[in-house]
């Protein structure tokens, strides 16, 4: 093949902008408008790359991105894009790309030796070998040879949009029959939004000669195109890919911004729209079938659609000598537009043995010799094509000599993005195509990708499915339509190719055949024909035809398999989109989070917030500040950050009623001014949520969840009221985040709070623990509790979400003379652990019943709760339960990894319990711990050997939980 | 992507919603008087079909407000919507399997 | 039944490949089998296989509404492993592993179970404590199981980002060095070669309309798309639709059954050697030896029998691939798919008697059907063939619900399965 570029014409190119561009390491020129294949093919580059399994020498076959063998390597370093099809990258200065599959050129490739060896390794030769001496052996070798691209390792520095769109109707493709569609919808004043795959719209008016409404193609396209962009709610998209259709009429459509090297950075790559229309229409064109004879691989060898694009948009002449192979009339055109170009078509070989004589006619006029009957039974040449042999219907053979060979197998209309709708798709004998049959609501498909061949006739199906009224625009002057009439193979030996990006041959096809994989799923996932990152566009239904005739079932039984989505392939970054990194999962910050940076916080991600695990200062590792926090706790005061603990305000008539069903113990006997703990079931009668509830009033209640349950149990308290027992007069308010909530603790806390300032009596006497005062703490009205999760003395002060930073200031000051320190949550986690005090998430799982952290009492409650009835199942009353215990090490004074298991002298089972919490206890000097033990309530006093992790073979005492101040005397003073 | 009606805000994309499965299944009462059988049957057991059925969904990124509707499994087609506490919709004839 | 080798490939290579036999056999259905089959997947066909090959029951029929393996087998993510935290499930599931580990020689069919190791990634320190116990756990149940460093785990997937700054950083994790993925076509049409080949007839096309039952209402059979066929027994092993037989049968299983997507990219040069979970975004990934990356995420959720997947799981898991491995957010997806799996309340197998005698059923494996399928069936065809169940499967029967011994290994891990 000599490709070459003409004198003149090409409507894409603009000729006044020529670009210098690599590829495969040679220098090359072309211009502005230029896809890479165009400009390729115009240079004169024959062999653009080099297949999968054979690594046999290939050119481009087709103009869009049903293109199998010009696969390429995009740029070097960090914005390196691998598997990108040439025909679908547009040309920009300094555009560097090499094939992918090839080492070190496509013109010589190392890995061709596979070709020679090809007779030994079919389809599914790997099923068959490899398991002796073992897989392992073979494994490493062939994954290096396989995949294609080799990508960057660098991370992406690209960025990716979205955008969310709502319109009346959704046309998918501008082709003629898409733009008819917009037009009319667009007329009629709807929110219309078109979606082009191409950089231009048009699609088959960009090259097929066609006068529509009196215009030339182009000039009617530029003129739609024109009235789009003026209307004010309709929005054409161009480089815009329809890649999957999903429930509801929601389509995914990916645009390409800009992708050129000199490009503004800060801009986004690609944009993903998420589409919902009311109506959708597919005008997604027809994608033409090669034929299928031995050498339809050689480079040279091209779709004759693909010779008339090049030629039409962008003046790339594919060959100076063109033989023509059709069994049906549109390549007809193709000879007519070499012959327009200067080219010499050597001969039309026509399958049919009676082509319709107007065509036949029409071509001998312009001096095409038409040979009826006659079909191409080998290539030559290497690696491009410089000859063919033919054979006359009686048998005869014949050699051509042509650079170029221009083939057609028909058409396939583009139905994948209707099948996904979960349309049902039709075999047509009579044009030997599957088309859509029964339609999905919402749907119309429109044009060729209804097997509408004719101009006109896609013309008015478009123009009717926008909703178009009066005459549709009127095509004139085109050929007659084109028919096809039946899939065939060339019966000649060599290796005739199905699937040109997987080296999928008839051969192959003929193994599946007598080796039972029959079915088209099986046919695909044996040979992997249709698998290869083109999917199959060019290859499907000619295998399908081909197996339908070996088993004699015809086409209609074979069936096809699924178009999955994507259309094209998409980045996996297109997806994520502008959900990067904080906005991926955005981690709440505490009202008060400058005064933490202030303070030298540390921190860390805990239940979905970023709270400070330790401050850090000069002179302390982080676990010395740990053990520095929490002595100051026990000896002086401690000032902590408490504010995501859950507050959800549960009012109403019914509140007390509601809140004894959704607590394991009761709430209706609390008094006004006082708080009490609870525990919160599922109906598994598992441990979902613990936490401190006051009651505000009668009515009201404020009950408090984990810091990581707040959400949760907030929708769960709605879900019960609501589904369950809508008759209960409540309401449910989360207030958590409007709230923040400070907490002082240890000995000196009293004395801190009233150096800060509080309006109300806050000695032991007035305000004893789990009581809770309304007052003003430093002048911010607060509302103080007296719990504890430190097992010292703690005033929890909540105030107005927007003052928390003004009293954390108010509360550090006034408590310096105390010696006051910020206290993270690693410290107080310690804390709680030296006390022994349940953790739920931390000290349970989703097994864990209250019977298993000592609550077994809430069985003795007469009223019906939550997960009451599964505490009473076989399962539930089991002794061997794991139960919450503390832990002791045995003749160390090291802490224990949290999360290992520990295993008692006898026993069946691999582990009997495991540490929950632990840490080491500065106050004490030695390390605390709380687990859960196999019956442990009754096993207080063994000695059990840690099993797993780090201090695997220590020896730990089961105790009970709280190693500090168990008789918790230091609470009341 | 399910657009899904939800009865005091108008339709919105799913991603505003959550599932909570089946609809109408009535909680065992007394518990006392619930043996284990019927206790497991009515936390576990689900009618699952493959076609129409009827489903409680929370707008949880939203009104917050629970209500029913009938969705087909196979098409996802959203048949009808209704309030919590209504009683059952009633579903077409072809269920299909 | 060819035997398959490299010599037995060189000679048909000299002689164009001719020589192949069937892989298996299509029979048309008997009137009577001593068991049936519904389900033509792995563990319908493995079924058929052990029923053969341990207990010489030969007169058996796999029926299958499709195409054999076109179900979950064909949909998964292929990845095989037994890191489970319940000594039941790890018995279980490393059973299966092991039988994985001869599979490819059993059947003489290379199934290509490479043990590349799976990784399960700790990204905080709640992540790291359960990820302790759960390794630890592992180790106690005698399967491999070790914790790696943040260090480590760059060292073998080389694309994370385990910077401080990552919005997911990694606090390390642990590794079954055991674990890995095969080829999951391959696992279905080696067992059903290798059954057929043991005499068990293997009947595509054939949809179960109903179940056959004799006047005390035990089931005597079955009535399919293509007649009645009698049977001394039936096993069903149809996830997905195992409610939708169960309906037929006359009764009730606690399954929903979900759509699960699975998602593969253009096939690239090696650049992930192993199987790695991510514990912040339940997403994981593995490289296939054509090259694609393989990711699984989420389920969809709610219940579907549509083979499709929405569109909000699609940008979670990519979107998490392209956040915690960087270098992968330019790299394209190529083609997303969905299975539809039967999720049982504690997301385990549900194996052994049904309430209605002489049905047996083998459902509820979930999003982890795949590495199941040797001890699924094994299993299966102790029960079919014995009457009893294997004591493996003892934990996992339909009364386990009532009973509230649940084995839920979500509950202990706080990850889906």
């Amino acid at each position: 093949m000599s490709g070459s570029r003409l004198a003149e014409g090409g409507s894409a190119i603009d000729r006044s902008r020529p670009l210098r561009f690599t590829f495969d390491g040679r220098a090359h020129t072309g211009f502005a408008g230029d896809t890479l294949a165009s400009a390729l093919l115009a240079a004169g580059v024959s062999v653009v790359g080099r297949s999968f399994k054979y690594h046999r020498p290939r050119g481009l076959l087709a103009a869009g991105v049903e293109e199998p063998n010009a696969l390429v390597r995009l740029e070097d370093g960090p914005r390196t894009d691998v598997n990108l099809r040439a025909t679908e990258i547009e040309l920009y200065d300094g555009l560097a790309a090499a094939p992918v599959n090839c080492w070190p050129s496509a013109r010589f490739d190392v890995g061709a030796i596979n070709a020679a060896i090809s007779r030994f390794i079919p389809a599914g030769f790997y099923y068959k070998t490899f398991m002796w001496p073992d897989w392992r052996w073979f494994e490493p070798p062939i994954r290096r040879a396989a995949g294609l691209g080799r990508i960057s390792t660098s991370p992406d520095p690209d960025r990716y949009d979205e955008r969310h769109a709502h319109c009346d109707l959704l046309v998918v493709g501008g082709g003629p029959a898409g733009l008819a569609a917009a037009l009319a919808a667009s007329r009629r004043g709807e929110r219309v939004v078109l979606a082009e795959q191409d950089p231009a719209l048009g699609g088959a008016a960009l090259w097929r000669a066609a006068t529509i409404d009196g215009l030339e193609g182009a000039a009617w396209v530029a003129r739609a195109q024109a009235e789009l962009d003026a209307a004010p709610e309709t929005t054409a998209l161009v480089r815009a890919t329809a890649i999957g259709c999903f429930d509801h009429n929601s389509v995914a459509v990916l645009e390409r911004l800009v992708d050129r090297r000199d490009r503004d950075a800060r801009r986004p790559r690609l944009r993903l729209w998420r589409v919902r229309a009311r109506r959708i229409v597919l005008a997604t064109g027809a994608i033409e079938r090669p034929l299928v004879f031995p050498g339809n691989d050689r480079p040279g060898v091209m779709l004759a659609s693909a010779v008339q694009q090049n030629l039409e948009r962008w003046a790339a002449l594919a060959g100076e000598a063109a033989v023509i192979f059709t069994d049906n009339d549109s390549a007809y055109a193709a000879a007519h537009a070499l012959v327009g170009a200067g080219a010499q078509v050597v001969a039309l070989l026509d399958r049919r043995p009676a082509p319709p004589k107007p065509l036949v006619e029409a071509a001998e006029a312009r001096g095409v010799r038409v040979l009826p009957g006659t079909e191409v039974t080998a290539t030559h040449g290497a690696p491009a094509l410089s000859a063919v042999t033919a054979r006359t219907r009686d048998g005869a053979t014949f050699k051509l000599q042509a650079d170029l060979l221009a083939m057609s197998g028909g058409w396939n209309p583009a139905v994948h993005l209707f099948s996904q709708t979960g349309g049902a798709l039709a075999w047509d004998a009579a044009q030997a195509l599957f088309k859509p049959s029964a339609m999905v609501r919402g749907y119309d498909v429109v044009g060729a990708a209804d097997a509408r061949f004719d101009l006109g006739g896609a013309l008015e199906q478009g123009w009717r499915a926008g909703g178009g009224h009066g005459a549709p625009p009127a095509a004139s002057g085109e050929a007659r339509p084109w028919t096809f009439s039946a899939i065939g193979r060339v019966a000649a030996p060599g290796k005739a190719f199905l699937d040109f990006q997987n080296d999928v041959t008839v051969d192959d096809l003929a193994l599946a055949r007598r080796e039972s994989f029959v079915s088209v799923e099986h046919l695909k996932r044996y040979t992997t024909l249709g698998m290869a990152p083109d999917q199959g566009k060019t290859s499907n239904v000619n295998a399908l035809a081909l197996m339908a005739e070996l088993t004699g079932r015809g086409v209609a039984q074979t069936g096809t398999t699924r178009f999955r989505p994507p259309y094209t392939p998409a980045a996996f970054g297109a997806f994520g989109g502008r959900m990067r990194g904080e906005l991926f999962r955005p981690r709440r910050r505490l009202p008060a989070h400058d005064r933490h940076i202030e303070a030298g916080a540390v921190f860390e991600e805990y239940g979905g917030w970023l709270r400070p695990a330790c401050y850090a200062h000069a002179g302390a590792t982080p676990s010395e500040a740990v053990r520095e926090e929490a002595l100051a706790v026990r000896r002086g005061v401690g000032l902590f950050d408490a504010s995501p603990l859950g507050k959800i305000e549960v009012a109403g008539p019914d509140a007390a009623e509601f809140l004894d069903r959704v607590y394991a113990n009761a709430m209706s006997t609390l008094k006004v001014g006082r708080a009490r703990y609870g525990l919160m079931l599922n109906e598994l009668g598992v441990v979902i949520d613990d936490g401190v509830t006051a009651r505000l009033a009668e009515d009201r209640f404020l009950v408090g969840a984990t810091g990581a349950g707040a959400a949760r149990i907030a929708a769960w308290l709605e879900e019960w009221l609501q589904c369950e027992w809508p008759h209960l007069d409540v309401l449910v308010a989360p207030v958590t985040t409007s709230l923040a909530v400070l907490t002082l603790s240890g000995p000196k806390a009293r004395a801190v709070l009233e150096a800060a300032g509080v309006d109300i009596p806050v000695d032991a006497a007035a305000f004893p623990h789990m009581a809770f005062r309304d007052g003003r703490v430093a002048g911010t009205p607060a509302r103080i509790f007296r719990v504890s999760f430190t097992g010292e003395v703690s005033y929890e002060i909540n105030v107005a979400a927007d003052r928390a930073g003004e009293l954390w200031d108010r509360l550090l000051a006034a408590g310096r003379p105390h010696g006051v320190r910020p206290v993270g949550i690693d410290a107080w986690m310690l804390l709680r652990t030296e006390k022994g005090y349940l953790h739920v998430g931390a000290d349970t799982d989703g097994g864990t019943a209250p019977g298993d952290v000592g609550w077994g009492h809430v069985l003795k409650r007469t009223h019906d709760f939550i997960g009451r009835r599964s505490l009473t199942r076989p399962a539930n009353l089991r002794e061997d339960r794991l139960q919450f215990v503390g832990l002791e090490v045995v003749g160390s004074s090291a802490p224990l990894t949290i999360g290992g298991h520990l295993k008692g002298a006898g026993g069946d089972e691999p582990s009997d319990g495991y540490v929950t919490s632990s840490g080491f206890s500065p106050v004490l000097g030695r390390g605390v711990a709380l687990g859960m033990v196999r019956g442990g309530r009754d096993r207080l006093g063994e000695e059990l050997m840690v099993a797993s992790g780090p201090e695997r073979g220590a020896r730990v005492r089961v105790t009970a939980p709280g190693a500090y101040d168990p008789t918790g005397e230091r609470l009341n003073g | 992507m399910l657009l899904i009606p939800c009865p005091w805000c108008g339709p919105r994309d799913e991603t505003e919603f959550r599932c909570g499965g089946q609809s109408h299944i009535q909680r065992p009462e007394p518990y006392g008087a619930v043996g284990d059988q019927a206790w497991s049957d009515y936390l576990f057991t689900r009618a699952n079909p493959k076609g129409a059925g009827r489903e409680r969904w929370v707008h949880a990124f939203g009104c917050r407000q629970w209500f029913n509707l009938v969705r087909d499994t196979r098409t996802h087609e959203i048949a009808a919507v209704y309030p919590m506490g209504a009683p059952p919709a009633e579903i077409a004839a072809e269920t299909g399997r | 039944m060819t035997q398959y080798s490299a010599g037995r490939l060189f000679i048909e290579g000299l002689r164009g490949q001719t020589g192949w036999r069937p892989a298996w056999r299509s029979p048309e259905p008997k009137k009577r089998y001593d068991a049936v089959i519904v389900g033509g997947g792995g563990h319908g066909l493995a079924t058929a296989y052990y029923l053969a090959k341990n207990h010489g029951l030969t007169e058996v029929a796999v029926l299958e509404r499709g195409w054999l393996g076109g179900g979950n087998t064909g949909r998964n993510t292929t990845v095989i492993r037994s890191n489970y935290y319940y000594p039941q499930s790890a018995r279980l599931y490393d059973f299966s592993l092991k039988l994985y580990e001869g599979l490819s020689r059993e059947l003489n069919y290379n199934i290509m179970f490479s043990q590349r190791g799976m990784i399960t990634v700790a990204h905080s320190r709640h992540d790291l404590e359960i990820a302790e116990r759960w390794a630890g756990a592992v180790r106690l149940n005698g399967v491999d199981a070790e914790m790696i460093s943040p260090q480590e785990i760059k060292r073998r997937v080389p694309l994370l980002d385990i910077s401080a700054g990552a919005r997911f950083p990694v606090w390390g994790g642990f590794v079954q060095p055991r674990a890995g993925t095969a080829r999951h076509d391959a696992v279905a049409w080696g067992y059903a070669r290798a059954a057929s080949g043991l005499g068990v007839d293997i009947i595509q096309n054939c949809e179960v309309v109903g179940f056959l039952k004799n006047e005390r209402g035990r089931v005597t059979g079955v009535r399919t798309s293509r007649g009645d066929i009698a049977a001394n027994r039936v096993g069903l092993a149809a996830a997905g639709h195992s409610t939708v037989l169960a309906d037929l049968a006359g009764f009730s299983l606690p399954i929903t059954s979900y759509a699960l997507q699975a998602f593969v990219s253009e096939p690239l040069k090696p650049v992930l050697d192993t199987v790695m979970l991510s514990l912040a975004t339940g997403v994981y990934l593995s490289q296939s030896n054509k090259g694609g990356l393989v990711v699984g995420g989420p389920l969809d959720p709610y219940a579907s029998y549509g083979q499709r997947g929405n569109l909000p799981v699609w940008a979670h898991t990519l979107g998490a691939v392209a956040e915690q491995m960087p270098a992968l957010g330019r790299v394209r997806l190529l083609r997303q798919w969905a299975g539809i799996v039967d999720v049982a309340p504690d997301s385990s197998p549900i194996l052994g008697e049904t309430p209605t005698p002489g049905v047996l059923v083998n459902c509820g494996w979930g999003t982890g059907g795949f590495k199941a399928i040797p001890a699924g069936g094994t299993l299966f065809a102790h029960h079919l063939a014995t009457g009893r169940p294997h004591p493996l499967a003892e934990p996992f029967s339909l009364e386990r619900f009532a009973a509230g011994a649940l084995i839920d290994e979500a509950a202990a891990s706080g990850i889906a399965h």
